[in-house]
């Protein structure tokens, strides 16, 4: 009854409306967006540091860096269709190419102990610094040193398409993750290890964190910031004439191909411009971490980020932020007493390291066999249209009342 | 000649003997993927348990006990796996079961973690299998010996029911047309079980085999033996039982023989260029029938 | 038909799937401005020969030309050379292959429906025309992204409009494609065909599942818009009365080679056509 006037609702208002709804979502968009902002801002320069803080923080930080990266796993699997798992792989190039591209160069015998002080004798910050000034340099540097994670990743992403776009989805799943595996190998070889480092740890890398400008700090708001960007570029993909050529592909190949799109050239297209914002995640994810090792980018990674797409929903931007940070959150901070033995005082038998991991995989599992379409589905979040939903939900529980009502009314009559 | 065989014999045998151990969970995957048209993530995780499940059932039992249980724990995980995780999903996309695969592998991992500590676990040494023997000239254990025999054996045997049975019959109709074989009156669920026993009893043989050699289990031991299995089940192609036992003696050995080179790094690498080399030549694989869709 | 020009021409193609021979030294000529039918008993080869005009399929053997210029050429080669079981061969082994890209031949021109509809169902009626305007949008990813493209943009959505609303869907444009009827549905392939600017118009059996008066209808629709884009229309269809109404000529295949041509009056009154139809008694 209520779905039937919902629904009723929603045919005869949504054209006129949906306009409208636009408007009134962008709206509150920005207005959260700045708040969230000015919070941010808060928490860098202002809030006391306590043990809520102190959690907060990290879990903040990595669930914007999550989104993004979700985001960008979301343009190609969900977007376009194409079930690729080589994220880790272009998150390691990013990360990579970020660190070795800022790691000071007086440090450099301290990082590449093992290989002379490395081959690249240049860092990006310091080489902008020494014209603009050090403050400065770092963080223009860090920026271009981001972008150029990116560039790698997208490059590497376009030769590795060429072959592997031809293949159809469960053949392109292994082979994307073959070539993840393929990069770790390499990048943990000595032979390169004067840019790489081989297996050994990359460190003392530009970190933005400890960076301020006069006496603030911007730690938690910069990876917000970058993900900002980066995802609102996604979104401005996404609503283009290529996104919906994305979509067609996904849909229905065949027509998309009937309808004069090129298969190839768009899914390189796709697949480029996500590799990309995996590099530039990856570079982010560095920056977090303080230290990073090829090792660590393992095909595990590529699950955890192809699992949060799903719990936030496939082919939806805002549930993927939403999954990302609810993931990380539960990760991280709320879930952890799980792992600590027991609830407050009271020590709780099978609570030890290792339960929160099994707790969550089984509510993993419970979401991708009976809520598959995620927190999201395809849709986005809309307040406009969250409001009208409420308010439609609201009518029809009167007009059901109601109806309830006339009917007790009509057998009351009968009788 | 003979001095490049007598220093590579090493390699070379180990090579044979974890070709001989990919195969067994290679088979796993091929007739999973020939039936449901799904790459089953969650087969090296089983593989992985089941080693779990040796250790943790010799501590307290005689071998002759705890052998026979854990081919019957690994077929009932394997059975259990199929029917909590893919059945729901039959009419789903292929995306949203793969990733149910994921998720297994993702939830074996975890419990794996969780009940080891996240600590190795040494595997406990089978008596007859861990002897040492001395074959031209070369000391290795006696498993590296008896892995191929029993492999082929087992192969051999396996193709005779597909070929001479009906469950065998039924499940060549099944990957030919599952739709058309549901409306024959195959049981369709039935079949798909009988694929997941026979892969995981398989996985199972494998594990004993394989974790004698290597000697101890981690919760992501079974990740990488997975994923080259199933590499070896594509460059055999997918679907074809002697296919994937040719693959993955050609990857053991391959592997064993890039170690021995010095190049340890790439040994993993190696497959997975392997596998690209492949699906760009001959995407159906060695003995791969080729499928053209219809418009 | 020598004075007026050929849009299509189709010339000695055969496909062969391993030993099955699907099409056989088929030989087509769709003039300019005409409607022209491919009719067959189930099973003929009709979409395997428009598989093959359109880039999904590369034929064995043949050529086909578009406005005069070859889009596919192909001769036996490899495994094939053995096993070809059609004619014509010696004829194209000096040429080049040409193989394209289904969407290669849209670009050219050509606009195709297909027999079991297939819409993009996540995208609107309207997503759905204004998508295949995509192909001859001069814009690049970049300019799209950033929105440097507006004013291509709003000329693609007004056109697409425009087009809706000649062709009475303008008042679904904000639905799924699949929730229109089924007949509504074949209309918005049509119409999302009509939007890649095509000169020459396949439709894949348009009239599957309409009832009579929707068949009816349809007969004046594909004329109505051959005279209005000033189309040439190459049809596959099994409703008799449709192609007799509206076809200016018709071919007639049958396991795969072409049993019949003519205007509709003489392939309906061909006896061979009539057999293949009705089958023939084996007594007789």
């Amino acid at each position: 009854m209520g779905k039937k006037i919902n629904n009723a609702l929603n045919a005869s208002v949504r054209s006129p409306l949906q306009k409208d709804d636009k408007r009134t979502d962008r709206f509150v968009g920005v207005v959260l967006l700045a708040a969230l902002y000015v919070v941010l801002f808060l928490l860098d320069n202002f809030l006391p540091q306590n043990s809520f803080t102190l959690m907060m923080i990290p879990v903040l930080k990595k669930g914007a860096i999550y989104s993004l990266l979700c985001v960008s796993m979301n343009l190609l699997n969900g977007f376009t269709g194409l079930f690729s798992l080589g994220q880790a792989g272009f998150m390691l190039l990013g990360a990579y190419t970020y660190a070795i591209f800022t790691i000071p160069v007086d440090q450099h015998a301290t990082v590449y102990q093992y290989f002379d002080g490395g081959a690249i004798q240049f860092s990006i910050p310091e080489a902008i610094g020494s014209a603009i000034g050090h403050n400065a340099g770092s963080w223009i540097g860090a920026i271009i040193a981001i972008i150029l994670a990116g560039i790698v990743a997208a490059v590497f992403a376009a030769l590795i398409g060429i072959p592997v776009l031809r293949l159809k989805s469960d053949y392109l799943a292994i082979a994307t993750l073959g070539f993840a595996e393929i990069i770790r190998a390499v990048f943990q070889w000595s032979g390169l290890g004067v840019i790489t480092n081989g297996s050994n740890l990359l460190r003392k890398y530009t970190n933005l964190a400890s960076m301020k400008i006069g006496s603030l700090s911007f730690a938690t708001m910069f990876p917000f910031l970058i993900a900002t960007v980066c995802i609102g570029i996604i979104v401005l993909l996404i609503n283009s004439s290529y996104g919906r050529a994305f979509k067609a592909i996904r849909d229905d190949e065949i027509a998309a191909e009937a309808m004069g799109i090129n298969l190839f050239k768009h899914k390189m297209m796709s697949f480029v411009i996500s590799s990309f914002f995996a590099g530039v995640g990856g570079a982010l994810l560095a920056m977090y971490q303080t230290t990073i090792q090829a090792a660590a980018f393992k095909t595990a990674m590529t699950y955890e980020i192809l699992l949060m797409v799903v719990i936030g929903g496939i082919g939806s931007i805002s549930g993927s932020c939403i999954a990302a940070f609810l993931y990380t959150a539960c990760n991280e901070w709320w879930l952890r007493f799980l792992d600590s033995g027991h609830i407050g005082s009271m020590s709780v038998p099978f609570f030890r390291d290792g339960f929160r991991k099994v707790v969550f995989s089984v509510i993993i599992m419970v979401i991708v066999l009976f809520f598959s379409r995620g927190i999201m589905g395809d849709k986005e979040l809309s307040f406009a249209g969250l409001v009208r939903k409420f308010k439609c939900r609201k009518a029809a529980k009167a007009a059901s009342v109601e109806a309830a009502d006339t009917d007790a009314n009509n057998t009351k009559e009968a009788e | 000649m003979s001095d490049f065989i007598s220093a590579n014999l090493p390699y070379l045998l180990a090579g044979i003997s974890v070709g001989g151990q990919y195969a067994l969970i290679a088979i796993g995957y091929t007739m999973v993927y020939g039936i449901l048209r799904l790459i089953n993530f969650a087969h090296g995780d089983v593989f992985m348990v089941a080693g779990l499940v040796m250790i943790y059932t010799t501590a307290s039992l005689p071998m002759y006990v705890s052998i026979p249980i854990v081919l019957v724990a690994t077929v009932l995980l394997g059975f259990l796996i199929e029917r909590v995780a893919y059945k729901p999903l039959r009419s789903a996309p292929r995306m949203s079961v793969m990733i149910s695969a994921i998720g297994v592998s993702y939830l074996l991992q975890n419990c794996a973690l969780y009940f080891t500590g996240g600590l190795p676990q040494t595997y406990p040494s089978i008596p007859w299998l861990s002897n040492s023997v001395e074959i031209f000239g070369a000391t290795t254990k006696m498993v590296t010996v008896v892995t191929p025999v029993l492999t082929i054996i087992l192969v051999v045997v396996l193709v005779l029911l597909i070929k001479y049975t009906k469950i065998g019959m039924a499940m060549r109709a099944v990957s030919r047309d599952f739709e058309t074989s549901q409306l024959m009156g195959i049981k369709i669920n039935s079949v798909i079980s009988f694929t997941f026993v026979i892969g995981c009893f398989l996985a199972a043989v494998g594990s004993l085999l394989y974790f004698t050699n290597y000697q101890s289990v981690i919760p992501t031991s079974g990740a990488m033996p997975g994923l080259k299995a199933f590499v070896a089940a594509v460059f055999g192609g997918i679907g074809s039982i002697p296919g994937a036992v040719i693959g993955a003696f050609i990857i053991g050995i391959c592997e064993n023989i890039i170690k021995g080179a010095g190049l340890t790094t790439f040994s993993d690498a190696f497959t997975f260029v392997l596998l690209i080399v492949i699906l760009m030549v001959k995407p159906t694989g060695i003995f791969g029938e080729k499928a053209t869709d219809k418009v | 038909m020598s004075d007026t020009k050929n849009v299509l021409h189709v010339e000695n193609v055969t496909m062969q799937f391993g030993g099955v021979v699907a099409v056989n030294n088929l030989n087509i000529d769709v003039p300019e401005n005409q409607i022209v039918a491919l009719i067959g008993p189930n099973g003929a080869g009709k979409t395997t020969a428009f598989n093959c005009i359109t880039g999904v399929y590369q034929p064995t053997n043949g050529v086909v030309e578009f406005m005069g210029e070859p889009i596919v050429s192909a001769h036996p080669t490899g495994k094939m050379k053995a096993q070809y079981k059609g004619e014509n061969a010696e004829l194209y082994l000096k040429n080049r292959l040409i193989n394209p890209t289904p969407d290669e031949i849209t670009q050219r021109g050509i606009a195709r429906t297909f027999q079991n509809i297939r819409l993009w169902k996540s995208m609107t009626v309207f997503e759905n025309v204004l998508l295949a305007k995509h192909m001859r949008a001069k814009q690049n990813v970049f300019s799209a992204t950033f929105r440097g493209n507006a004013k291509e943009e709003k000329r693609m959505r007004d056109e697409t409009m425009a087009l809706l609303e000649e062709q009475g869907l303008d008042k679904y444009k904000d639905d799924l494609a699949t929730s229109l009827p089924y007949g509504l549905q074949r209309r918005l392939e049509i119409a999302r065909a009509l939007a890649t600017d095509p000169k020459l118009l396949l439709l894949d059996e348009p009239a599957a599942g309409m009832n009579p008066q929707e068949t009816q209808e349809l007969a004046a629709f594909i004329k109505q818009i051959r005279d209005k884009y000033n189309l040439t229309v190459f049809l596959i269809e099994h409703h008799m009365d449709l192609v007799m109404r509206i076809s200016d000529y018709i071919y007639v295949i049958d396991f795969g080679s072409k049993i019949a041509e003519g205007v509709p009056k003489d392939v309906q009154a061909n006896q061979r056509v009539i057999d293949a139809y009705l089958g023939v008694a084996e007594d007789e």
